[in-house]
């Protein structure tokens, strides 16, 4: 049933969220540090475990898939709701700081990510 | 119309759901038909809900109309966060570990050349005072490690709202550059994604900005910047505070 895949996405949402505030509270930080990284390295454990003992069937599977293709829309959702009138309302000098900051990191990917030859292309 | 408008309203997520729905459907269409595909049906779906959010004013854009309201919820933290780690199904973790050190290392250079570029920024604005410059370099990390940052150092209220507007401004940047920029920069493979992740680290910008460029890299560019934020009001009010006061 696609609510078994659900479910175990949820379980690992939470279980990283959690560890994530723990992990900023024992670092006396009011946020949470890596709980998405964290969930995502327990969903690719926990669906490995249950895909190796043939528990994961290909409907629980879809419970997972289908909020993975519905990243895109939510992610347009989110971009609907952002403060875009206060980013302009800050005016020249907010404008010049948050543009030099990406200016600059651009920069520095091509420069990290080209170190290696980049012969790891996608499957 | 009332009463449509109550029942839109009321059921506001779905509200939600059908809206995007077409705005995805014109998008794709206008990137096929009007860019030929140049411009990825994502993108231009982005850019439209920004232009739109501004139209509509407000602190959350277009979810400030009640009727829209399902957007705040659909597009929260709870369901995109849920979405993100949904597309880790399916990823390889050796490529995670194999990236590993080039991320963490990302992270932090990230970190320190936004925060050394919003400081300067601000004292190229006149700014004089290490409380100040602090909160505005931490603002161009991200719009939360700024006013983090500020609170915790006492920053004035004007200063820590210039910070957000910073942070804003550079998510909003990310969303539009990275789908343009990703081709001259060898954004197409994991190993490129975490480190894009780390450099930038501005959630909701590193998230719209690969989804418009390749859904596929979407987790690997998550892994990283998802740690971003929390290390950065970690630094904020220390380590970076005290460079800030060593210099001014």
């Amino acid at each position: 049933m696609p609510i078994y895949g659900t479910a175990l996405l949820s379980l690992c949402l939470l279980a990283g969220l959690s560890l994530g505030r723990a992990f900023g509270a024992l670092l006396r930080v009011d946020s949470d540090i890596g709980g998405v990284g964290i969930a995502m390295i327990l969903l690719i454990l926990g669906s490995g475990f249950l895909q190796r003992r043939g528990l994961m069937k290909e409907p629980s599977a879809s419970g997972i898939l289908f909020w993975g293709q519905m990243y895109v829309p939510i992610v347009v959702a989110m971009a609907a709701t952002q403060n875009v009138r206060g980013a302009l309302a800050g005016g020249l000098m907010a404008a010049t700081a948050g543009l030099a900051a990406v200016a600059l990191c651009f920069g520095l990917v091509a420069v990290l990510a080209r170190k290696q030859p980049a012969n790891q292309k996608l499957p | 119309m009332t009463l449509v408008e109550a029942v839109f309203t009321k059921n506001n997520l779905l509200t939600a759901f059908a809206l995007v729905g077409g705005l995805m459907l014109v998008s794709y269409w206008a990137a096929g038909t009007l860019t030929r595909d140049r411009l990825h049906g994502s993108a231009i779906a982005i850019l439209l809900a920004l232009v739109l959010a501004a139209l509509a004013g407000g602190k959350n854009g277009l979810a400030d109309l009640p009727v829209l309201s399902g957007l705040g919820l659909m597009g929260g933290a709870m369901l995109r966060d849920f979405a993100i780690v949904a597309t880790a199904f399916g990823a390889r973790l050796e490529e995670f570990i194999k990236s590993g050190f080039i991320g963490m290392l990302s992270l932090f250079t990230g970190l320190l050349v936004s925060f050394v570029a919003g400081g300067a920024v601000a004292v190229a604005f006149g700014y004089r005072d290490p409380v100040s410059i602090t909160t505005l370099g931490a603002g161009a990390a991200t719009y939360i490690v700024g006013p983090v940052t500020g609170t915790a150092l006492h920053a004035d209220s004007e200063v820590i709202a210039l910070s957000i507007a910073a942070g804003l401004v550079k998510a909003i940047a990310v969303m539009i550059a990275t789908p343009l920029l990703a081709k001259s920069i060898g954004l197409d493979n994991p190993r490129a994604a975490m480190i894009f992740g780390g450099l930038m680290g501005t959630n909701s910008g590193v998230m719209a900005g690969l989804a418009a460029t390749d859904p596929k890299l979407v987790p690997y560019g998550a892994m990283t910047a998802t740690f971003y934020t929390g290390l950065g009001c970690l630094l904020g009010p220390s380590l970076f505070f005290l460079i800030a006061r060593f210099l001014f």
